[in-house]
């Protein structure tokens, strides 16, 4: 099974999370995250958002991410898929995965996951509003969320 | 030959996402690299928090570029 995958296509929640379990059964856990594109409206609601990521460097940053939570937690298998391209609100632009005997090391790799994902992963959003195209800056809370897990 | 590479509102600012250039004389950090760059394009010393990447690989302003890198600067990141 592939670990990692940055994608246009949207992906399958359901099949996914059959997926990382199918034929293991010392799986006792799954754990799994999606993220949905947002109608923020602090600034005009958002009519669509593009990302943009660094091809090569992504699904390395990615890589080691995993090998990160692998080093620190007992999981089994691990699925990232981050979307990239054109995307409205409501779309899923994020999905982590993460199986384990125990339901801890699920729900603590997928969280460390997602975590270092937002602050370690070349990727860029911006967002189109009516007022124009604005690119999302960075937020302290997720600098602080990943900085939790040192 | 260096391969520099800009993403989001820095490709934006400089209108390019990629240039080929030899290593600048003097040039041994991404920092000096960064400034020899800026005379041309003024959003590297303008760009508050800027990131940067040696051969995809994110590191310090002080790290050491040689000749064949990949050199990527890019604000902070904002996936997920």
């Amino acid at each position: 099974m592939k670990d990692i995958s940055v994608q246009e296509a949207d992906f399958d929640v359901g099949a996914e999370i059959a997926a990382l379990s199918a034929g293991d059964v010392d799986a006792g856990a799954v754990a799994s995250f999606v993220g949905l594109v947002r109608q923020d409206k602090h600034d005009g609601a958002v009519a669509a958002m593009t990302l943009e990521h660094y091809p090569g460097m992504t699904e390395q940053a990615l890589a080691g991410i995993v090998d990160q939570a692998r080093a620190r937690w007992q999981i089994r298998n691990v699925r990232v898929i981050h979307r990239v391209g054109r995307l409205l609100p409501g779309e899923r632009i994020v999905f982590v995965a993460v199986a384990s005997a125990h339901r801890h090391d699920a729900f603590a790799a997928c969280e460390f996951i997602m975590d270092y994902l937002k602050t370690r992963a070349p990727f860029w959003k911006k967002e189109e509003t009516p007022a124009g195209g604005r690119w999302v800056d960075a937020r302290e809370s997720d600098d602080r969320a990943a900085n939790r897990w040192k | 030959m260096l391969k520099i590479l800009y993403f989001a509102n820095l490709r934006e600012a400089i209108g390019s996402g990629a240039e080929d250039i030899e290593l600048p004389a003097g040039v041994a950090t991404v920092g000096e690299l960064r400034s020899a760059l800026g005379a041309r394009h003024a959003a590297l010393l303008t760009a508050k928090n800027l990131r940067c990447a040696v051969n995809q690989k994110m590191c310090g302003m002080e790290a050491p570029v040689a000749d064949g890198d990949e050199v990527a600067f890019f604000p902070p990141v904002t996936g997920g």
